[in-house]
C-alpha cells in the first residue's frame, strides 16, 4: 500500500522528540473524536515577533500509525524553527494533505512530511495526519505567540481548527 | 437452533437483492461489507416501495380529503401495523420517529417533561432520590440521553459494568451486583438488547423481571437485535423497545418506538407541533392520543413505507433462519481470529449468546490502520470506538477493528476478511 510509506513506519514505531518536557509556554489536549486518538503537546518558545523561535515541541500521543508519524515529523521540522517558519511549514503540510492527491508535496518546506502526500488520497486519514499540527497551533494560540508574522497563514488554521471541532 | 442456514442458491437471491453488493472498491476489487452494524445495505424492494409511494400516491398524510391524501394515510398506517406485527405490538403503540436515537430521547424527555408530582403515570415522576440505571455496554445513543435526563432532574445515572468476557457483570465480579444496583429507588431501567461492539445478547427476560419487581420502567435499544433476532415484546416483558431503519435493510431517516400503550397514553409529548394536537386555542394546546402526539409535523412517509418493505423481506426471509446462517458465520469467523494468536477478539469468544458483531484489536497495530489495509482489499469494516467509549475504556483499548455480519454476508467474504487481515503484521512489523 502506497499509504504507508516506510518513512510513516519509521516515524511511528520510534517517535522523534516524544515525551512531555519542561519548560512549556502552553500545553494542549486534542482528541479525535471518531476513534478518540488523543495528543498532549506542550510547545515551548523563547523571543517575539519576527525573532520567536520554537524551542520545543514536547508530547505524548497514543493513536493510530499516521497521526503518531505525523506528530513526530512536526515536531522534527519545527523545532529550532522560527514561528514563521513553523507556520509556513503547518500550512504546507495542511495544503497538501487537503488536496486529495493533487499535491506531492514540496521536501524543502516539509521534509519528511512528503511521505504523507498519499494520505491525502483517503479523507478519513486527513484529520489523523493533523491532529498534531492542529495541537501545535493551538497551543501556540494558548501561549500568546503571535502567528501572523508569516504569510496570513493564521486564518486558515483557524478554519480547520474548527471543522475539526465540529465533527463529533 | 432448528432452523436452517442458507442454501448457496438462496445467499445468492438474497444477494441480488442488494445491489451494492456487486459493485467493486479500491481499483477493482469485490466489495466484502462487513459494516452492516453500522448501516446495513438497503434492500431494493424497499427502495422500490419509496420510489412507488413518491410517484404514485405522494401526498400528505392525515390530512387532505383527496383520494392521494386517503392512499398515502393507508400506505403510511399499512407501515405501522407492519412494524408492531414485526414485534408483536398494537398498531398504536408504534411511534415512527428520525431513528433510534430520537426514539430513545422521546422516552428520556417523557420523564423530564412530566412537571414533578403531577406527571399522569407515577412512574414517569423523576426527581432527586430517583435512579436511572443503565449498563456498560450502551452505545452513546442509549447512554447520554439518560446522563442528560439525570441532570435535568437531579436523579442518579447507575450502570452495570462489564466483564473481561464482555457480558453484563449481574453478579457482581467487578463492581456492584444487579441486586445493589436495580432498587426501589430505579425508575427506569435501559439496556441494550446486543452489544453493538460485543456482540453480547443480553438476557433480556431475566432483566425485565427483575426490573418489573421493583416497579422499575424497561427500556430495550433493539438497534442491533432488529434484523437478526425474532422479537416479540410480550415474550421480552419491556416496556419500550427502539430501533432504527437504516440498520435493518431500510432507508435512513426514519425509526419506531414500540411502547407498552398506558404509559404512551401518560406521557407528555417530546416535539410539538402540527399533527399532534387534539384542539389549539393561543392560550393552550391539548393533545392528541398516541402514536400521533409524538409524531409532530410531516413525517418522512416514503422512508416509512420503505421500512415496511423492508421488515416485509425480514419476515418473508425468516428471523430464524437469519439467524441460523448469521450464527453459523460468526463461529467460522470467531474460529478463524482464534487462530491467529495476534489478535484478540473483544468480546465472548464463542458464539454463545452472541451475534456476528465481532470487534477485535490486532497487537501493536491500531484499528485505524488495520481498517485501512482491509479496505485496501476491499473490505469495508469499522474502526473506532464505534459510538461506545465507555465500553472500549472498560476493556483496556482504545479502539478497535470491528466486522458486523448481516443476513447477505457469505463465508467466503469472511475469508476474504482473514486473508487481508494476514496481511497486517508484516506491513507494520509486528508478530505474527
Amino acid at each position: 500500500m502506497d499509504l504507508y510509506q516506510e518513512l510513516i513506519l519509521e516515524h511511528s514505531k520510534r517517535p522523534h522528540h516524544a515525551g512531555l518536557r519542561e519548560p512549556f509556554g502552553a500545553e494542549v489536549h486534542h482528541v479525535n473524536p471518531t476513534c478518540g486518538d488523543e495528543v498532549t503537546l506542550r510547545v515551548h518558545v523563547e523571543g517575539t515577533g519576527a525573532d520567536a523561535v520554537v524551542r520545543d515541541i514536547s508530547y505524548d500521543a497514543l493513536g493510530c500509525s499516521i497521526s503518531m508519524a505525523s506528530t513526530s515529523v512536526l515536531a522534527e521540522e519545527v523545532i529550532g524553527h522560527t514561528v514563521a517558519e513553523a507556520m509556513t511549514t503547518h500550512e504546507a503540510m495542511r495544503t497538501m494533505l487537503t488536496s486529495k492527491g493533487a499535491d506531492a508535496g514540496d521536501e524543502e518546506l516539509i521534509g519528511d512530511g512528503v511521505a504523507f502526500a498519499g494520505v491525502s488520497r483517503y479523507p478519513a486519514r486527513v484529520k489523523c495526519a493533523l491532529l498534531g499540527w492542529m495541537a501545535f497551533t493551538d497551543a501556540l494560540h494558548q501561549a500568546g505567540i503571535d502567528t501572523t508574522t508569516t504569510d496570513s497563514t493564521s486564518n486558515d488554521s483557524t478554519i480547520i481548527e474548527r471543522s475539526s471541532k465540529d465533527e463529533s | 437452533m432448528s432452523a436452517t442456514t442458507f442454501t448457496d442458491a438462496e445467499l445468492a437471491r438474497i444477494r441480488a437483492g442488494f445491489p451494492i453488493l456487486s459493485r467493486t472498491v479500491r481499483d477493482g476489487k469485490p466489495l466484502v461489507y462487513l459494516d452492516s452494524g453500522a448501516t446495513s445495505q438497503r434492500y431494493a424492494g424497499a427502495l422500490d416501495a419509496e420510489r412507488a409511494f413518491s410517484e404514485q400516491v405522494n401526498s400528505a398524510v392525515h390530512r387532505g380529503a383527496h383520494q392521494l391524501s386517503e392512499e398515502a394515510t393507508d400506505a403510511y398506517e399499512g407501515a405501522r401495523a407492519t412494524v408492531a406485527r414485526f414485534v408483536g405490538g398494537a398498531d398504536e403503540e408504534v411511534v415512527f420517529t428520525k431513528n433510534a436515537t430520537e426514539s430513545l430521547n422521546l422516552v428520556a424527555y417523557a420523564f423530564s417533561n412530566s412537571v414533578a408530582g403531577q406527571a399522569k403515570d407515577p412512574r414517569l415522576d423523576l426527581g432527586v432520590g430517583d435512579e436511572i440505571l443503565i449498563t456498560e455496554m450502551e452505545h452513546h445513543a442509549n447512554l447520554v440521553p439518560w446522563q442528560e435526563l439525570a441532570r435535568r432532574t437531579g436523579a442518579t445515572l447507575r450502570w452495570i459494568g462489564v466483564t473481561d468476557e464482555g457480558r453484563l457483570d449481574l453478579e457482581g465480579v467487578h463492581g456492584p451486583a444487579l441486586g445493589e444496583l436495580l432498587t426501589e429507588r430505579t425508575k427506569v431501567f435501559a439496556f441494550t438488547h446486543v452489544s453493538n461492539v460485543l456482540g453480547t445478547i443480553n438476557p433480556v427476560r431475566e432483566l425485565t423481571a427483575a426490573a418489573r419487581a421493583v416497579g422499575a420502567l424497561t427500556v430495550l435499544d433493539a438497534c442491533q437485535s432488529a434484523p437478526h433476532l425474532r422479537l416479540d415484546v410480550a415474550d421480552l416483558g419491556v416496556d419500550f423497545v427502539a430501533f432504527s431503519g437504516h440498520k435493518m435493510f431500510g432507508p435512513t431517516g426514519v425509526g419506531a418506538l414500540w411502547g407498552r400503550s398506558e404509559l404512551l397514553h401518560a406521557m407528555p409529548p417530546f416535539i410539538t407541533g402540527g399533527s399532534m394536537i387534539e384542539t389549539v386555542r393561543m392560550e393552550a394546546t391539548t393533545y392528541a392520543p398516541p402514536p400521533q402526539r409524538f409524531e409532530a409535523g410531516s413525517p418522512n412517509s416514503a422512508q416509512v413505507v420503505g421500512l415496511g418493505a423492508a421488515i416485509d423481506y425480514l419476515d418473508e426471509l425468516g428471523l430464524d433462519r437469519i439467524a441460523a446462517h448469521e450464527h453459523a458465520l460468526t463461529e467460522r469467523l470467531l474460529a478463524g481470529l482464534a487462530q491467529r494468536p495476534w489478535v484478540r477478539v473483544v468480546g465472548p469468544a464463542d458464539a454463545v449468546d452472541r451475534v456476528g458483531a465481532v470487534a477485535f484489536d490486532v497487537q501493536g497495530v491500531h484499528a485505524h490502520d488495520v481498517g485501512q489495509v482491509l479496505d485496501d482489499q476491499g473490505v469495508a469494516v469499522r474502526v473506532g470506538h464505534h459510538c461506545a467509549w465507555p465500553l472500549h475504556r472498560r476493556m483496556g483499548v482504545t479502539a478497535t477493528t470491528r466486522a458486523t455480519l448481516a443476513a447477505y454476508n457469505s463465508p467466503s467474504e469472511l475469508d476474504t476478511m482473514l486473508d487481508a487481515l494476514d496481511r497486517v503484521p508484516a506491513i507494520f512489523g509486528v508478530a505474527s
